[in-house]
């Protein structure tokens, strides 16, 4: 929780639920064969059809792969997943919905009942449901006019909603959560869930009440236009702040939907219940409703690979790392993979280095995952190699170096430490390339402080 | 005998034996345009390189046969208007299903047909571009909403034509205009590129001079389109060769003629004389009462389904009408006619919160009973017949202020098609002194149209009503 809400969260506790979307990575659009790549596209309103285009007549073929996407994101959630489901029409109007309707899940999502465990608390997952991006509008200036154009390579492209129960309780504990998800998301490999360009979007609900009270406080607020894990943090302190403010009054904050302005770091009003929209849901009648067998359920979780919680015990158990390496190595699945990769490049190889001494080169060392696994362990072997000869050599070049550079150590002594990386260079060629450059800088610092100027 | 005149089964016989040629045929078809559409309004638009096109696929089944097609089905090269000025021009950029099977068959498109703006309608009098005349006799309405289509085939202004079908939208223009018009199963025929009414009952389907014709047409228009996640996997087979079956042994039931609106009319005494003549040819025919309840050997009165049928579809159709917001198709919402706008209220009412429960969810329960009823009635039976509309064409301007016109003119064919069933209307009665007809309305379970093709062809054999029925070459 942030500076300010901590003075006062002996009274007040935030009661927060986030709403998820998250775009499918799948090759073609959700209802259509179109290309699924709205970032991609140099040129706007190339992907699309009369179908995306929702023309007079068009109609709807459901992508049965995001379906089953949308499955496996829920098994890798825990859900229940509903045998049976439908398509529903939410119906609204904005000049990027093609139709005038979203098609999306209403009372019968593909998957319920989920949660995500994390140190900070427990997420319960409500649901994970199916729907269609909308397109996009750019508000531009053509010949002095103030015009606002469509683009449409985005409508229609597959969108997940994950909905939890309000368990958040901390804008840290939401941190971690929507971290966690993104970590789950990228693991599944159905969504690039880059939260920059808006494949991943986060809407936290926020209310506040008194500590100690059980039940949901009679308003929520819904914020928008979050891009990044820190705004996600920023916007419900500022959030949390402003209903405080407003309790402590005696007042109710107003249940509405605000936007977050990161350049500010506020929240502004969008929109407020009184034009809170009734989308007259009604089932899909373009497309008939989704029965998934058991045996399909099951075939969908054989693809469900190893989530993060269970590869960090993997790695404290098996590899004997660290639970900080173990956790840092996960972060991504790339990086994850590309350890793995090394770890068994390792295995293949004769030598005799640890899976430790391997995390810890990769983590220090930045090893990008793109470096292949047997360069790797070369790079590893050498560094190993050279690092291991008896620290009285490198403190014997030391000395004499810094002997020679009388006016290196005395800029050092004043200050300009930038000197320290010649001076390490200078030890490097003395022992004619070999030494742990760490090493040596730890054993020059040590020198010039114990040694009086 | 005009080239015009003849019915497709004959044209296909005629012109594979080189007896006629597609000259004559266009000719004829065309001057029979020229001649009659100043004052039927049948069609919005015509082809004038149609003749050209049917030369280029004579070679194929329909060899460049002449088709008249609805003007809610989307045609690259002529205007895809629904009848309302909303799409005033609108020219897709894309074909339907339906149309492109035609063309692959050696149809060709030779003009757009007038209907009630966005099908909404069974009168084709809330068309925005004035109402189509009943070709039989001007001074009455053809019905709708497929009424250009179905006074297209009446005054020999095509072929064969296409329809498409809610709730009569066939059925009931073709029995006011004395033609075979055909509502296939839902699902049997793809909705891909028909502009859309109600997404769960739409059906596309044929209208011709005789049951022959129309399921020859149905045959080429029907299948499997993965453009249409509602249309059937169910292969197709020779809709044309039921024409020939016996309907010896067959079990029939007569429905409706105790409805208290129907009750002595023409149109039940014509459906009572079917059922007679259909004893003679050796069918089992029993009589179906009304019942307000599911009971065994009863048909659920069709009072309600009118409600369930208004409900359900007006909920599709404020939906549907959405996408026309002034933005893309160069006309504002203002250019909606004052039945679509009587639809969008109604509809988004019965989907509004704190009311779907009330209405729509309710309809779609009562929906779920009438199809059960059918599924019932059609272990015991393999046709049920009834009058297709309560009576003769009305003189044109009948349905101004009567917002519920169609569904009153309807109420007989609403709970099949609420149920998705097939039906078909043949001529079953000819006033001589007016010139309007009567209709009979034969439904099948799901997927067994060749079975009311059967009853249909064999109806139409026996009877003097259809006036291309006996027609030889």
């Amino acid at each position: 929780m942030g500076e300010t809400n901590r003075m006062s969260n002996t009274t007040f506790e935030p009661v927060i639920g986030m709403e998820i979307h998250v775009e499918l990575a799948t090759k073609s659009k959700m209802f259509c064969g179109c290309k699924n790549d709205p970032f991609g596209a140099d040129k706007p309103n190339i992907y699309t059809c009369p179908v995306c285009l929702g023309l007079p007549g068009a109609l709807p073929v459901a992508n049965k792969l995001a379906i089953e996407w949308t499955v496996l994101l829920g098994q890798a959630l825990n859900c229940t997943i509903s045998r049976f489901s439908k398509f529903d029409r939410k119906n609204y109007f904005y000049p990027d919905l093609a139709k005038g309707y979203q098609i999306s899940q209403y009372d019968m999502p593909l998957c319920t009942n989920g949660f995500v465990h994390l140190p900070e608390g427990d997420v319960r997952i409500t649901r994970v449901h199916l729907e269609e991006d909308t397109g996009k509008l750019l508000h531009t200036t053509i010949d002095g006019k103030q015009v606002t154009l469509v683009d449409f390579n985005r409508s229609g492209v597959p969108l997940v909603e994950i909905v939890t129960e309000p368990d958040i309780h901390s804008s840290d504990h939401a941190k971690a959560f929507v971290k966690a998800l993104h970590q789950i998301v990228r693991y599944t490999g159905i969504s690039h869930a880059d939260l920059e360009k808006g494949s991943m979007r986060l809407e936290p609900n926020i209310s506040v009440r008194k500590m100690g009270e059980t039940s949901l406080p009679n308003y929520k607020v819904e914020v928008k236009n979050i891009n990044s894990f820190k705004f996600v943090k920023k916007a419900i302190d500022f959030e949390v702040n402003r209903h405080i403010e407003l309790l402590k009054t005696g007042k109710t904050p107003v249940q509405e939907t605000r936007g977050y302005v990161e350049d500010r770091g506020v929240t502004l009003s969008q929109r407020s219940k009184e034009d809170a929209k009734d989308y007259r849901y009604f089932p899909e009648p373009d497309i008939p409703p989704i029965r998934l067998s058991e045996q399909l359920i099951t075939e969908i979780k054989t693809h469900l690979p190893e989530m993060p919680s269970s590869v960090i015990e993997k790695f404290t158990k098996t590899y004997g790392l660290s639970a900080e390496s173990s956790k840092l190595l996960v972060e991504t699945p790339e990086r994850k993979n590309h350890f793995e990769a090394c770890v068994e490049a390792l295995h293949k190889s004769a030598v005799t280095i640890t899976p430790t001494d391997l995390a810890n080169y990769c983590i220090n060392k930045k090893i990008p995952e793109t470096t292949d696994p047997q360069t790797v362990i070369a790079a590893l072997v050498e560094a190993k190699c050279a690092s291991d000869i008896p620290p009285e050599l490198i403190t014997a070049s030391v000395a004499k170096v810094l002997a020679g550079q009388p006016k290196a150590v005395s800029d050092y002594r004043s200050g300009k430490t930038g000197v320290l990386m010649f001076l390490v260079g200078l030890v490097k060629r003395d022992l004619a390339g070999k030494g742990d450059a760490g090493v040596i800088q730890k054993t020059i610092t040590d020198h010039i402080t114990h040694t009086n100027g | 005998m005009k080239t015009n005149e003849l019915t497709l089964t004959n044209t296909l016989k005629l012109l594979s034996e080189k007896k006629i040629s597609l000259t004559d045929l266009y000719g004829d078809t065309f001057a029979a345009i020229k001649n009659l559409n100043p004052t039927l309004n049948i069609y919005l638009s015509t082809d004038t390189d149609a003749e050209k096109k049917a030369r280029s696929v004579q070679n194929l089944p329909l060899m460049g046969i002449p088709v008249a097609v609805k003007d809610n089905f989307c045609t690259k090269d002529l205007p895809t208007t629904a009848s309302s000025r909303v799409l005033d021009g609108y020219l897709s950029p894309y074909e339907s299903t339906v149309t492109t099977r035609l063309h692959a068959a050696g149809g060709v498109v030779i003009g757009k047909t007038n209907m009630d703006a966005w099908a909404h309608g069974s009168s084709t009098e809330t068309s925005d571009y004035g109402a189509t005349k009943n070709p039989n006799n001007p001074g009455f309405l053809p019905g709708g909403s497929s009424g250009g289509s179905a006074a297209a085939i009446a005054a020999n202004c095509a072929t064969i034509a296409l329809g498409s079908e809610t709730a009569g939208s066939i059925r009931q223009p073709s029995a006011w205009c004395g033609v075979v018009g055909l509502k296939p199963t839902y699902g049997r025929v793809s909705r891909y590129g028909v502009i859309a009414m109600g997404s769960s009952l739409d059906s596309p389907g044929p209208i011709g001079k005789t049951v022959e014709d129309a399921a020859l047409l149905f045959e080429h228009i029907a299948g499997h389109d993965p453009h249409d996640a509602t249309s059937s996997p169910k292969s197709v087979s020779k809709f044309r060769d039921a024409v020939h079956r016996s309907i010896k042994g067959m079990k029939i039931g007569v429905c409706y003629g105790d409805h208290p609106k129907l009750k002595g009319t023409p149109a039940s005494k014509a459906v009572e004389s079917a059922a007679k003549l259909f004893e003679s040819l050796g069918a089992k025919v029993e009589f179906i009462p009304l019942s307000s309840e599911l009971k065994p050997h009863t048909i659920l009165t069709p009072d309600f389904a009118i409600a369930v049928y208004t409900v359900v579809q007006r909920g599709e159709v404020s939906s549907n009408l959405a996408r026309y917001d002034g933005i893309r198709y160069g006309s504002d919402r203002s250019k909606f006619g004052a039945e679509a706008k009587r639809r969008i209220m109604l509809g988004t009412f019965t989907l509004s919160k704190g009311y779907s429960d009330k209405y729509y969810v309710k309809a779609q329960q009562v929906r779920s009973l009438y199809i059960q009823n059918f599924k019932d009635l059609f272990s015991d039976f393999d046709i049920l017949l009834s009058p297709t509309s309560p009576g003769y064409a009305l003189p044109i301007g009948a349905s101004a202020n009567s917002p519920m016109f169609g569904e009153l003119e309807d109420m007989l064919l609403e709970s099949s098609s609420i149920s998705g069933l097939p039906g078909i209307n043949v001529p079953s009665f000819y006033d001589s002194k007016t010139h309007l007809y009567l209709g009979m309305n034969i439904v099948a379970d799901y997927w067994k149209e060749e079975t009311m093709i059967a009853a249909a062809a064999a109806f139409e054999r026996e009877t003097p009503f259809n006036r291309w029925g006996k027609q030889t070459v």
